[in-house]
């Protein structure tokens, strides 16, 4: 049977991938370029049964997507970047708490207010390191409206099975992009839910990590009382300022990211075999990126393309691995240096590595990349 | 025969954190007390707070219990209420949490009308960090960055929450025991937004730079000041000066309850 197909905007893909994922929940507060994905999750999610709410602002709209993920529902906001500056309180909330939910950032120039209505990628950095406090962080970074849909099913998928916040960020080319989707037959993308706990309610500890890295996360209203808090504490969820409790607490939850890059990890690589040089470019920019190499290569040019799909944790190995193998690395990005720095560290000085970015509201295109490719070499 | 508490406090979570005299034991009573007379299960009760001295009461009690960022109790207690409707909601918090940092969230969760119970100790003061001006601190009071006086004006957080368009709201103050519980009864048992403010002391922080010698000169000028609604009626303007009204100051059984309109949001959605 043909597969069900579709013309959508980026931002409805998303609204579609949650669904698919068994999403139930959206807290939001209207913001550009995300406001689609709140306006298509309030038709449909009330159809499934689920809840649809505008909150008063950034910040409620957060809470109540941990409020509405602690009765068990599958919880999801949309917003961009000053909505995203403003959630970042309660994403540490999340990371600490660990309560899954999936935040997308449709990615606009800034800072501040900065444009509204034009693309941007300088959010990669705030993903990882927004909110205040030691923490580990999965995002991931979408280049097509089809994989907008895929990527927001596995940021749910992330989100449940880690017990933790999944950023999706992309930028608002890809956002307000009109593409062909296939829709995927229930059962053709895996679907994760969270793992409801073994012991009994008596035995119970929402942190006890002597099973695994990731303790099952009962639902309110269920047969499990239990505490929730922002502050550290113990395997029993009470606060505590025990050096030993509180370091392996902050250390687990960090570690339970860090110790699975091979679960979470995923990229795209293109001709990069052979490659002299390697573009380094993620989300609308490596539309571009593709293209440069394309024509790069009819010019005689070794160019690859190598295109992080999880941004973070950061692709470290690969990326250490082509350092070691080009000549050059050219980390093409709509910002003025971000995910260079990460890729300039783990390069250790292997290749030449350079930038090239822009911040003007305009895509990065493909002679732009590929004029630093020719200066580089 | 002593009242048992027992049951509701978490095994070994006791003592708790506030200062002798410190007035929120006794509106925790007062909770258990009240959920005790409505029979709420407390698996199916998520009590939930934000920060400071008064938002740490949720974890001593046996329920679902939210201790969440300063401020968000009302956001995330929505976010609980919106996904699971059946759940018994109870938000706890002090004065600044509640109307200050919290304050968008409090008045929109009166606007909206969600089934809740919010029990905002006001003790007028930020106590856990030592006694600064909240925006419930009286005009002219000393707090520890009011060293010359408070210049702000105050919120009255009850005329606030009619104003927002709470449904229900009640006031009483921690030298009423036997009325924090018959108040936090009737706002769990109202269908919609309850506030239940309790005018409270914090001797520690707001007492000791305002002339009160004791809880006990603090206590008496709670019973001095609130002034319940029915006495109220029979007072002159003159007489009422200085005084707070206490009781059941307000309720409204006919504005529709959210999540009641959420649910003839879902029916329309599915072609019912």
């Amino acid at each position: 049977m043909a597969k069900k197909v579709a013309l959508l905007q980026g931002n409805e893909a998303c609204a579609q991938g949650a669904l698919y994922a068994g999403c139930k929940f959206f807290g939001g507060y209207p913001i550009t370029p995300s406001t689609e994905v709140a306006e298509v999750l309030s038709v449909e999610l009330p159809k499934v049964g689920g809840k649809f709410i505008q909150m008063e602002d950034e910040i409620a709209a957060m809470a109540s997507v941990i409020g509405a993920s602690l009765t068990g529902a599958k919880a999801i906001t949309a917003t961009s970047g000053p909505g995203v500056s403003l959630k970042q309180e309660l994403i540490g909330y999340a990371c600490i708490a660990e309560v899954p939910c999936v935040i997308i950032n449709v990615m606009r120039g800034g800072p501040s207010t900065g444009m509204p209505t034009g693309p941007g990628q300088s959010d990669v950095m705030q993903a990882m390191w927004g909110t205040h406090g030691d923490h580990a962080a999965i995002a991931l970074v979408p280049d097509s409206c089809q994989e907008i849909f895929s990527e927001t099913v596995r940021a749910f998928n992330l989100a449940e099975k880690y017990r933790m916040p999944v950023q999706v960020l992309y930028d608002e080319i890809v956002g307000h992009m009109r593409e062909r989707i296939e829709f995927p037959e229930p059962g053709e993308l895996e679907v994760i839910d969270r793992e409801a706990p073994s012991v009994s309610p008596e035995d119970y500890k929402p942190y006890d990590s002597t099973k695994g890295q990731v303790p099952p996360l009962a639902a309110f209203g269920s047969d499990y009382k239990y505490h929730v808090t922002g502050l550290n504490k113990a395997d029993d969820g009470f606060p505590t300022t025990k050096a030993s409790l509180v370091d392996a607490e902050e250390r687990r939850q960090i570690d339970k990211v860090m110790d699975n890059i091979a679960d979470i990890e995923s990229y795209e690589e293109y001709l990069t075999e052979d490659a002299d040089v390697v573009i380094w470019a993620y989300g609308s920019t490596s539309r571009s990126a593709r293209y440069a190499v394309n024509e790069l290569r009819k010019e005689g040019i070794k160019a690859g393309l190598f295109r992080p799909i999880t941004l973070w944790p950061f692709p470290a190995k690969r990326t250490a691995e082509l350092a070691e193998q080009a000549k050059a690395i050219v980390v093409a990005e709509m910002n003025l240096g971000q995910m260079v720095l990460e890729v300039e560290r783990v390069a250790k000085g292997n290749c030449v590595v350079v930038h090239e970015g822009r911040v003007d509201g305009d895509p990065l295109n493909p002679g732009q990349i590929m004029d630093k490719v020719k200066e580089v070499l | 025969m002593a009242y048992d508490y027992e049951k509701s406090i978490r095994p070994g979570k006791l003592p708790h954190i506030w200062c002798p005299g410190c007035g929120h034991g006794i509106v925790m009573k007062g909770l258990i007390r009240a959920m005790d007379t409505c029979e709420l299960d407390r698996k199916n009760t998520a009590i939930v707070s934000g920060i400071g001295c008064a938002s740490r009461l949720p974890g001593y009690l046996d329920a679902c219990t939210l201790h969440t960022a300063h401020g968000r109790a009302a956001a995330f207690a929505t976010g609980v209420k919106m996904a699971k409707p059946q759940m018994n909601v109870i938000c706890v918090g002090g004065d600044g949490d509640g109307t200050a940092i919290g304050g968008n969230h409090f008045i929109h969760a009166c606007r909206r009308n969600i089934d809740m119970t919010y029990v905002l100790m006001n003790n007028y003061i930020y106590g856990m960090t030592g006694g600064q001006f909240s925006p419930c601190t009286p005009t002219g009071d000393l707090a520890s960055t009011t060293p010359y006086g408070n210049p702000d004006p105050i919120f009255d957080i009850s005329k606030l929450a009619i104003g927002a368009g709470a449904t229900f709201v009640a006031r009483t103050t921690a030298a009423h025991p036997r009325e924090i519980d018959k108040l936090i009864v009737k706002g769990i048992q109202h269908k919609g937004m309850a506030i239940i403010e309790v005018i409270d002391d914090c001797p520690t922080t707001y007492g000791r730079r305002n002339k009160f010698r004791s809880v006990i000169d603090m206590m008496k000028r709670l019973k001095t000041e609130a002034v319940s609604v029915k006495a109220a009626a029979k007072m002159t303007a003159e007489q009422l000066e200085g005084k707070f009204l206490t009781g059941v100051l307000f309720q409204d059984t006919e504005k529709p309850e959210y999540t009641v309109q959420y649910a003839n949001v879902i029916k329309k959605a599915q072609g019912a």
